[in-house]
């Protein structure tokens, strides 16, 4: 996957572009700040991806000479995911506003649980820029912004904490003013880990006059908020695309899903599609056994189509099974008037009431005894559970009373149902036939 | 030989088998089996396959994979569709190929979870601002179910955009009968590596389509959801925006025909054409065969390529015809479609939106 590498590392990894910001904003000084950190980290720019988010802080990626993307606001970190995933050789570097961490929290929060390996970087000015000064998540309480006239009332988010708190592999708060920022920047691109550093700066467009800002009250608000800053958590998990490769390991190179054609060896007299419906129970094991009716009418020349239906809640209430066996090609899968219906279960009765209506006299009903007593105009034959095992249990029944149906049915030999059961290679398979023999006993 | 199986099964094989590598996709029904299946089969082609935090998350990593090399592919349903929104129109600007399956339930919203439905047919049309075109098949049938996702990973390649395969609830989880050896096998184009000299993008001859670039190669690459210029770096010079917006216009509709997929079932003298797509063909082409076999004359039309309109095919189908009879699992939305070139012809429409499919005997009541 990944192809050998020369390193052609550079003296700098800034293109000639001035940046775009407004004087004094905090960006300039971080991005500075990230232009060293590469050059410390002495490393390939074909090597380096710079995920940009939406914001001020999101044009950054167009004054590097690295490889870039720049997507949309707070999704940087899912496209940097992917990245990283495909690519696990590349250092991946995620530039997000504090504007990202709010719209984006959900990636956030599940990327530090996953400990991916990237690094992002927070460019945290209390506000959003770009758009005007509105707050975001990491504005103060009280905090005066364009949306925000009579102070902020919401808490500020502790990005720090809550990446800490769940996985995240490094941990940093400072500011755009620390003397670190560079060497923090490079500790956290080496670290394999999912590394977040949070750096405080200013927006001296919006937030510096909207609260008298400057860099003596980002300690103010620091303190105020009871928050800490430097290196706060360093832990050891394992990242996610390497161990996402490790634990699949064992299943490279196994074999693909191929179509597992079955050869017809029975025949069936049907000249016509024939359409079966079984009403039964969750639990009742309808699907798997009106399944193993699919396969033998493959074994027995003819095409089969099935339609299960079931409530969402999968272990309660009906389970139903529409099946059609048909000496041509099946293009409707439906089920408007069964030729034949078997009744296993009130909850299976109540979901087939308008079947039942549309049934006519010269159509079958099998239906356990305690749910003969149906209306129907078709003709009703009761099956006979007398012969069930009593070894075999509840799970037999649909299987036994498919059986059952197809004896008086004639539609397929019931040695391909006999057939489709050898064919499981399950732990099921003895049961199964069982149930079919007894039926046809 | 046959063999007993689904569409979603069909789905997975089709897109193994045309080189996906990378899958990210949140569990919904009726799409989750792609999911399920897809995390137990990449591992084996030394793929990733991941369940995102959500549709935004997931759609967002294929996006990030594929332009690290992958081949993508991400699954869902109308809820989750809504949420990949932003993230087309970040496909279609940035020039990513990707392979979107929609397997569509009954809206709105939440809707009818395990029902079938049609309803977003409009809807991966436009469903992300500004209007751009997108490439979108429909199978109608589990066989094709496999072919067109191969298909879908070729154009995906080809044009370098979001291609969408439309299906459904009915589609991908019922199961049914399929002769092994007449699954069509369209060829998928491999991904040919853009030198490193060039830039990632070019929108000269507007129509044409170069490689993709890729991270991680020889040289650096750039790709941004901004407006842009050739090297990806954001513009709002008029002529360069307008040079980018008619490539990404030019480069689908332009060639129309190399998309433009059909069935095309014309009988001399009927007089009604059925027009349909998606499991309501499957419908049709039984009521063909029952109407034909009465002795009357019908001809029927399958869409297989929804978007673009497949306008050659259908103009042709409807030269000899009076009436035509659009089936839809929703309230009409194609057949706006071919209302606009019926040249005269009357268009009617059958419907259905209460969950369950439109019967073959609807079609027959319909020819005149
Ligand atoms: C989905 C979406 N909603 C809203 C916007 C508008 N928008 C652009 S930038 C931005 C906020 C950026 O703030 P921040 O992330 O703090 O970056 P800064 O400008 O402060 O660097 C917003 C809301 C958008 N681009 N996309
Ligand atoms: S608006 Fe604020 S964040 Fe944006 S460039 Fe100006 S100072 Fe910086
Ligand atoms: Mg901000």
């Amino acid at each position: 996957m990944n192809p050998p590498t020369t390193v052609t590392a550079l003296s700098t990894y800034r293109n000639q572009t001035p940046y775009p910001f407004c004087p004094g904003c905090g960006h300039h000084a971080i991005l500075d700040r990230l232009n060293e950190a590469l050059n410390d980290l002495h490393i390939d720019p074909n090597k380096v991806v710079l995920v940009s988010d939406i914001g001020c802080s999101g044009l950054s990626d167009q004054y590097f000479v690295t490889s870039a993307f720049h997507g949309l606001h707070g999704r940087s970190i899912t496209y940097a995911t992917g990245i990283k995933l495909q690519r696990p050789d590349l250092k991946v570097i995620v530039v997000m506003g504090d504007g990202g961490t709010g719209i984006g929290g959900a990636h956030l929060l599940n990327a530090a649980r996953r400990n991916i390996g990237l690094t992002v970087l927070v460019f945290n000015n209390f506000n959003f820029g770009m758009t005007g000064g509105q707050h975001s998540t990491t504005t103060p309480s009280g905090a005066f912004t364009s949306t925000t006239p009579g102070g902020n009332l919401e808490r500020p988010l502790d990005v720090c904490a809550t990446v800490a708190a769940n996985g995240a592999g490094y941990v940093w708060r400072g500011t755009s003013f620390d003397k670190d920022l560079s060497a923090r920047i490079a500790e956290a691109v080496r670290s394999d880990s999912f590394a977040l550093l949070d750096i405080w700066e200013l927006c001296t467009a919006y937030f510096v006059p909207n609260n008298q800002a400057s860099k003596k009250t980002l300690t103010t608000i620091l303190d105020g908020l009871g928050l800490k800053a430097g290196l706060l958590h360093r832990a050891e998990y394992p990242e996610y695309a390497a161990a996402y490769r490790k634990a699949t390991l064992p299943q490279r190179g196994l074999s693909l899903p191929a179509p597992r054609p079955i050869s017809p060896v029975f025949e069936s007299p049907l000249t016509r599609p024939f359409r079966l419906v079984v009403a039964g129970a969750a639990g009742g094991k309808v699907k798997s056994a009106a399944r193993l009716l699919g396969e033998a009418a493959l074994l027995s020349g003819l095409w089969a189509a099935q339609r299960d239906d079931y409530p969402i809640t999968v272990m309660t209430g009906h389970s139903i099974a529409e099946i059609v066996l048909s000496p041509r090609e099946i293009d409707y899968t439906a089920i408007d008037r069964p030729d034949a219906m078997i009744l296993l279960s009130r909850e299976g009765v109540a979901k087939v009431g308008a079947q039942l209506a549309a049934m006519r006299p010269e159509d079958r009903v099998f239906a356990l005894p305690e749910v003969a007593d149906v209306r129907t105009s078709a003709a009703v034959s009761v099956i006979d559970l007398a012969r069930l095992p009593g070894s075999l249990g509840k799970g037999s029944t649909a299987l036994y009373s498919i059986a059952w149906a197809l004896k008086e049915l004639g539609v397929l030999p019931i040695e391909a149902l006999l057939a489709a059961t050898a064919r499981q290679g399950s732990q099921y398979a003895e049961k199964n036939a069982e149930a079919i023999r007894a039926a046809n006993a | 030989m046959r063999e007993f199986t689904d569409g979603s099964s069909a789905i997975v094989r089709g897109a193994l088998d045309a080189g996906c590598t990378f899958f990210a996709g949140y569990p919904i029904t009726p799409a989750s089996p792609i999911l399920m299946q897809m995390m137990s089969e990449l591992p084996k082609v030394d793929g990733v396959a991941v369940q995102g935090e959500d549709e935004i998350a997931s759609i967002g990593m294929c996006i990030g994979a594929t332009l690290a090399g992958a081949r993508a592919m991400t699954a869902t349903s109308g809820p989750g569709l809504s949420l990949y929104s932003e993230n087309i129109g970040l496909a279609i600007i940035g020039e990513v190929p990707l392979v979107i399956v929609d397997v569509q339930r009954l809206g709105p919203a939440t809707g009818g979870a395990t029902t079938v439905g049609q309803g977003d047919v409009q809807f991966a049309r436009w469903g992300t601002a500004g209007g751009y075109p997108i490439i979108a098949l429909a199978p109608s049938s589990v066989s094709e179910c496999y072919s067109l996702t191969r298909r879908a990973f070729d154009l995906a390649e080809r044009f370098r955009c979001p291609v969408f395969l439309l299906t459904d609830k009915e589609l991908n989880m019922t199961t049914n009968t399929v002769e092994v050896d007449e699954y069509d096998k369209p060829a998928v184009r491999a991904r040919t590596a853009l030198p490193s000299s060039e830039p990632p993008y070019r929108y000269l001859p507007a129509a044409d389509v170069p490689s993709l670039a890729q991270y991680g190669g020889p040289g650096v690459v750039r790709f941004t959801g901004s407006t842009h210029d050739e090297r990806g770096l954001i513009t709002k010079t008029p002529a360069k925006v307008a040079q980018l917006n008619e490539h990404l216009r030019a480069k689908i509709e332009d060639n129309a025909a190399e998309i433009e997929l059909v069935v095309k079932d014309l009988q001399a003298g009927a007089s009604t054409l059925f027009v349909s797509y998606g499991v309501t063909a499957g419908a049709m082409r039984e009521a063909v065969t029952r109407i034909r076999a009465a002795g009357k004359a019908v001809s029927a039309l399958t869409l297989q390529s929804l978007w673009p309109v497949p306008e050659a095919a259908i103009g042709e189908a409807l030269a000899s015809v009076r009436r035509v009879v659009v089936a839809e699992l929703n309230h009409g939305q194609y057949r706006r479609e071919i209302e606009r070139l019926a040249r005269g012809a009357e268009v009617v429409g059958l419907h259905r939106v209460d969950g369950e499919l439109i019967a073959p005997e609807a079609f027959m009541e319909s020819v005149r």
